[in-house]
């Protein structure tokens, strides 16, 4: 707690801090540390005690009540048991996969809807939309539409020639199919970023190549990607965090199968938990930490470092 | 030349669009409305019989109403849960903007940390359980403001730094307590932070799946999120109920998104720069 308002404020505000001790005296200043307490108290019991008491449990053998000290076992059962491996890869493909799509697809939609062209605007709120819907409602009814023989998509693939794949029931295709709707349903978000971070670029650069005799191509390799790093950045580090954590969209299309050909961490963590396997699932969730941070703090570092060094 | 480019492309992506996005849509409109023998067939085409409304009065009245009770569930949590991360966030962005300090640090790697770190399941339960709050709403309200709170933190933090100290000053000047200068003086002025956060975080709570699954299961404890899962094996043989279903469940964001379009676009892409 602050015990006068004079010591703690100086730095950024000098000019209140005499006028705030003088007037009341009163011992909290006008920014008390206490207003933090409803939001740390919850998020310290929801959040940090769980995530730290998780590491302890990740060794034991758990059934909530008690627990037995078993050391490494969870993780060697983790990285032994084929079908567990099997959903650490496919979390490794499905958070690549989608991120880079994202990226690139998400580029080039930012890219056609700062241009000139009609129904901007309707273009723009037609591919957002997916976002604010249900990942739940989403993969239901792709699940129907990627039906091998009744689906729409193979009966219209159908009309022009091509024999689609059997998209969610093939083991060996499985994760891509559930990942080409993640992008489906994200590219929007993506998009919007880039468009933000494209306006936001002047005019006068593309003005000036253009005097130069730039081609448009030649302007979008030079000027937009450069300077729309930080968006990129930003889409990178956004997706590749979602896709990693990946659960619902998963678990609402295939619920990991056919087999445990689609499982991914987020997917292997609920079926330990539902298994009662509470000490594997918990080891499961140390895993996907260490997955996440493993990728996105040496990222983050490096983005912004070249965000710098421009 | 320029305009009828412009024309083309845009035809061109219209048409593409509608595709690739609205297809989808459609396909969850004209099963919602086909009789049950027809929807079966999964085609894409008009209904023979438009029973949209039976449908849906079909889908309401499954499982004993259980479709309601999951609205009011999801309505109670997302009212619930988003107030608390309004106020809380707010109080926090305050004293984290204004007053660095020595805190200042610390509550930045907190709120990475909340950005980047997958909840671990089972502790968080045995957490819940601990304080008698597993499998009740309360416990699911409080674990979406936990998890939400990073976010909306960061949105009001950018927010912050654009309202004038001399705001706050003035008020501490007339002999304004903290609590009055925050709630009287600065809370107004954020009022379109506050709808930015109240909107996004909204569909993000009402859309949310994986909590609700793990942290309040039980039938009449369902979400619409939920109920739409626990539709999934019920509703196999009868597609026409499970598309009116999701139908009615993306309702509600169709509803903010024809309102708040913008305000969502901006916010969104301005909380995820920001985080």
């Amino acid at each position: 707690m602050a015990s006068t308002l004079g010591t703690t404020t100086t730095p950024p505000i000098a000019p209140v801090a005499p006028e705030g001790t003088t007037t009341r005296g009163r011992r909290a200043g006008p920014y008390p540390y206490w207003f933090y307490i409803p939001a740390a108290a919850i998020y310290t019991v929801l959040f940090l005690v769980p995530t730290i008491s998780g590491w302890y449990y990740s060794f034991t053998r758990w059934d909530l009540f008690s627990s037995t000290w078993i050391g490494l076992k969870n993780y060697q059962t983790f990285f032994a048991e084929q079908a567990l491996v099997i959903g650490l890869r496919n979390t490794l493909i499905y958070a690549t996969m989608t991120s880079s799509l994202k990226v690139v697809i998400g580029m080039l939609l930012a890219v056609l809807l700062t241009a000139k062209i009609v129904a901007r605007g309707y273009l723009r709120s037609v591919i957002f939309f997916p976002v604010l819907v249900s990942t739940i409602g989403v993969g239901m009814t792709f699940t129907v539409l990627m039906d091998p023989e009744k689906g729409l998509i193979n009966k219209a693939l159908g009309v022009i020639g091509i024999t689609g794949p059997d998209w969610l029931v093939n083991p060996k295709i499985a994760i891509f199919s559930i990942g080409l709707v993640d992008v489906w349903q994200g590219v929007g978000l993506a998009t919007v970023i880039f468009i933000a971070g494209i306006v936001s670029i002047p005019s006068d650069y593309y003005e000036a190549a253009e005097v130069d005799g730039a081609t448009r191509f030649y302007s979008f390799l030079h000027i937009t990607l450069p300077l729309a790093r930080p968006a990129i950045a930003t889409v990178i580090t956004l997706s590749l965090i979602g896709g990693l954590r990946s659960f619902d969209l998963i678990w609402a299309m295939t619920g990991g199968g056919p087999g445990f050909a689609s499982d991914t961490i987020g997917s292997v963590i609920y079926k330990q938990y539902q298994a009662g396997f509470y000490g594997l699932s918990t080891a499961g969730s140390v895993v996907l930490f260490l997955l996440v941070s493993a990728i996105i703090v040496p990222l983050t570092w490096w983005l912004n470092r070249h965000e710098v060094d421009r | 030349m320029k305009n009828t480019r412009g024309t083309v492309i845009g035809l061109i992506a219209i048409l593409g669009t509608a595709i690739f996005f609205l297809v989808p849509f459609a396909f969850i409109f004209i099963i919602a409305s086909k009789p049950l023998a027809e929807a079966n067939l999964l085609e894409f085409s008009w209904p023979e019989q438009f029973v949209l409304l039976d449908n849906l009065r079909q889908a309401f009245q499954a499982r004993d109403y259980l479709l309601v009770i999951a609205f009011i569930n999801s309505f109670l949590l997302t009212v619930a849960s988003v107030a608390g991360l309004v106020i809380f966030g707010a109080m926090v962005a305050y004293v984290w903007q204004r007053r660095p300090g020595r805190l200042g640090p610390l509550v930045s790697i907190l709120v990475l940390a909340g950005l980047i770190v997958p909840p671990a399941v089972v502790p968080t339960i045995w957490v819940l359980q601990k304080i008698g709050l597993f499998k009740t709403m309360p416990g699911l309200i409080f674990i979406e403001i936990a998890f939400g709170l990073p976010f909306c933190i960061l949105l009001f933090r950018a927010f912050m730094s654009t309202i004038p100290r001399e705001l706050d000053e003035a008020a501490i000047v007339d002999g304004a307590g903290p609590l009055q200068v925050f709630f009287r003086v600065i809370f107004p002025v954020l009022r379109s932070v506050i709808m930015t956060v109240i909107i996004l975080q909204s569909v993000f709570v009402y859309n949310d799946f994986a909590n609700p699954l793990y942290f309040l299961p039980g039938t009449q404890n369902a979400t619409v999120q939920l109920t739409l899962f626990n539709y999934k094996s019920q509703f196999t043989t009868q597609y026409n109920l499970l598309f009116a279903n999701i139908l009615l469940v993306i309702v509600p964001a169709l509803v903010m998104f024809i309102f708040f379009n913008r305000k969502i676009v901006e916010g969104m892409a301005a909380g995820s720069v920001k985080g």
